[in-house]
């Protein structure tokens, strides 16, 4: 009875839709969702590694530039910025240092996460060089300044005056580390 | 025509051979409304443990640990194990019947879709006496609680999902095949009683969202075993995704669980009313216009995860749109039974019950709806007591109706009606005592899913308690008056069974033999 060709193709088609649901809910909803937060700035996303171009700096304008650093569930960093605010002008280049130590006894892996607020800064906030590029190793009772270059695109909107940078620092010492640093 | 089935006096291997091999739509149809009454006692029995711990405030019975799994577990086993599985049995038995077919059109599949399913309970369940205990994450499972903070026996609840999303879309499958392929002679689209209507459409959101729970699933599965960093914002993922994605499944999930609610309700009313369904045409159009909109309004279940305005009002209006089509199915509802010759057996009871309470519970999902206000009512007993209007006074009320109109049916015995009167009347009155007061808590600030609360709340979480006793005790007797029933109701075999019943399955004899319209009906 089930040998009616009908319901073999049938079977096929349903069965295909079936699975392209799971490709897309894999291999589809997770990039769309990326792309989206990235195109809109939502979730405080920001770009990779800028590479600098020749602006006017915009004097007019000053940006208030605040960090923010915060450890992770259990991670036991000491983590803070040396400079909590600095004020910028668009265009400008400036380079703010944070500090990190591990005060445990073993040698660690930390990766900084950043995110943007408001939103609709993320986009025009330019990291040139950034330490949560790569992961940070420290040894045991080791500490290091942690240096970020970062540039206010001029074409920042009117309504921002104040842009929040916020890292956290994740402990990503048991995980494979490969390809951790290419994300950010 | 083939033999009957093997009976107990063919000796137990026979009989137990016939259960495990069968390929008959109504033996499977049986199967899976036992299995899931049996869930539905199980996930009954972990509600009543979380509503004797809330019955005062303070730790009294559990710990906080197994509060949360019982939490879990209770949501989990029956939206998964108790309803869905409940209306997949109602399916196999009426479907085939309702359309002319003498059976399903994948009959083997269909075997297998049921017999995986014990085994995912069984694979999940395991998990409360394995070290580390079995889920507490809520049924949602929001990474990072499932993934990062989850138990170690995770894996087994991931396969769990997996097996019974297998299950699931080869059921759905199943039931598209022969609406499609095996409709009677003259039994064109539009003349298809309403609950077949709904199971299609409801077959359609089954297969495209099931397997995106497995991916959801599968996702976790590699970020807790496989070093991925899907849901992991150490590695660049992020938990927001996980929630998108379930969601995706999640809101096409709750109308996977009350349209075919609708279709048993939309079966019943016009039976009792003596009256056709009024707007049949509208109601099909409205099932369909449900089932669209419910893939783009998932994230009115996340909107404090800090979205833009503009999703926020995108996802709230979407959202109010719902209550449009919804709106015309209870007006529908309503009008079948205005100047109707209403008599109000067990069936109809709850078929009424349902239009009311679940028509209260669309009201709460309204105000829920509202972003601005979700603020305030978001992951407190109002949600509680929004989702189990529309989840029990909704679809375990249409089940409970659908198994008391149709007994008689498959059995050829009548119920007791006094006992199953008793039983709606204790049912009605314990589930609103243990809801309605659900709804002040939430509105009062009282969050869902914590062992304890303030003291502010003590007085109607005790009320609470006891009307979800009476809502417990209610489904015993309802277990006793259908097992009566079976063994020693009152023999029946007028065919109709119901005055005012409509339909093919009420032209065969009853009780309805093992084979039905193994040649197919004329249909005018």
């Amino acid at each position: 009875m089930s040998a009616r060709p009908n319901d073999r193709k049938l079977l096929a088609k349903l069965v295909a839709l079936a699975a392209a649901m799971f490709m897309f809910a894999i291999f589809v909803l997770p990039p769309l969702y990326d792309l989206f937060c990235e195109i809109t700035g939502i979730g405080g996303k920001t770009d990779g590694a800028y590479t600098a171009v020749a602006v006017e700096v915009d004097t007019s304008r000053d940006i208030e530039v605040q960090f923010v650093a915060t450890n992770n569930a259990t991670m036991p960093w000491d983590f803070y910025p040396i400079e909590e605010r600095v004020m910028v002008h668009p265009g400008e280049a400036r380079e703010v240092v944070f500090y990190a130590h591990n005060r445990t006894g073993e040698d660690m892996l930390g990766q900084a996460i950043p995110n943007v607020l408001p939103n609709n800064a993320a986009d025009y906030f330019h990291k040139t060089e950034c330490f949560c590029f790569n992961n940070q190793p420290l040894a045991a009772g080791e500490s290091a300044e942690l240096a970020l270059v970062f540039i206010v695109d001029p074409d920042l909107p009117a309504s921002v005056n104040t842009v929040t940078l916020s890292y956290t620092m994740f402990d990503i010492t048991d995980r494979a580390v490969a390809q951790v640093s290419q994300v950010q | 025509m083939a033999h009957g089935p093997a009976t107990l006096a063919d000796g137990w291997g026979k009989y137990i051979s016939r259960w495990v091999f069968t390929t008959n739509h109504k033996d499977i149809g049986t199967l899976y409304l036992w299995f899931s009454f049996a869930m539905f006692i199980m996930g009954g029995a972990f509600a009543m443990i979380i509503r004797a711990e809330l019955f005062q405030p303070g730790m009294q019975l559990i710990k906080p640990e197994f509060f949360n799994q019982m939490t879990t577990m209770h949501g989990l086993v029956m939206v998964f194990g108790a309803i869905m599985p409940a209306f997949v049995g109602l399916a196999n038995w009426l479907i085939p019947m309702m359309i002319g077919a003498p059976d399903m059109a994948l009959p083997r599949m269909n075997n297998l879709s049921f017999w995986i399913l014990p085994f995912a309970f069984a694979i999940l369940t395991s998990t409360l006496f394995m070290e580390g205990g079995g889920p507490n994450f809520g049924w949602t499972f929001y990474a990072p609680l499932s993934t990062t903070y989850a138990p170690d026996t995770v894996n087994y609840f991931i396969f769990g999902v997996h097996i019974m999303g297998a299950s699931s879309i080869m059921g759905s499958i199943n039931i598209i095949a022969t609406v499609m392929n095996m409709r009677a002679p003259g039994m064109t689209y539009m003349k298809m009683p309403l609950f077949v209507w709904t199971w299609v459409i409801t077959a359609f959101l089954l297969v495209a969202v099931m397997p995106v729970l497995a991916g959801a699933v599968t996702m976790m599965l590699m970020d807790i075993n496989f070093g991925t960093s899907f849901f992991d914002a150490a590695g660049g993922g992020d938990p927001v995704l996980f929630q998108h994605v379930f969601w995706f499944f999640g809101h096409p999930e709750v109308y996977i669980i009350i349209l075919p609610a609708f279709g048993v309700v939309s079966q019943i009313i016009p039976t009792f009313s003596r009256k056709p369904l009024f707007g049949y045409s509208s109601m099909v159009y409205a099932t369909a216009a449900i089932a669209f909109l419910s893939f783009v309004v998932w994230a009115h279940h996340m909107f404090t995860v800090g979205m833009p305005i503009a999703g926020e009002l995108y996802f709230m209006y979407a959202t109010m749109l719902i209550a449009v089509p919804t709106g015309v199915k209870v007006f529908n509802w309503i009008t079948t039974m205005y100047r109707g010759s209403l008599t109000f057996e067990t069936p109809m009871l709850f078929s009424i019950a349902f239009v009311i309470l679940f028509t209260f519970g669309g009201f709460t999902g309204m105000m829920l709806s509202i972003a601005a206000a979700d603020m305030q009512y978001h992951d407190t007993y109002f949600v509680v007591a929004h989702f189990h209007y529309v989840m029990v006074a909704g679809a375990v009320f249409s089940g409970t109706a659908a198994v008391y109109y149709w007994l008689p049916k498959w059995c050829g015995k009548m119920y007791d009606e006094t006992m199953g009167k008793v039983q709606f009347w204790i049912a009605f009155i314990g589930f609103n005592i243990a809801f309605m007061p659900q709804h002040f808590l939430g509105l009062a600030g009282m969050p869902r899913r914590y062992a304890d609360y303030g003291l502010q709340f003590a007085d109607w979480n005790m009320v609470s308690s006891i009307g979800a006793f009476m809502y417990g005790g209610a489904q015993i007797l309802f277990l006793f008056n259908v097992i009566r029933t079976i063994g020693w109701g009152k023999p029946t075999d007028d065919p109709k069974v119901w005055e005012g019943a409509e339909g093919l399955e009420w032209t065969v004899p009853t009780p309805a033999p093992y084979h039905t319209f193994a040649t197919p009906p004329e249909v005018k």
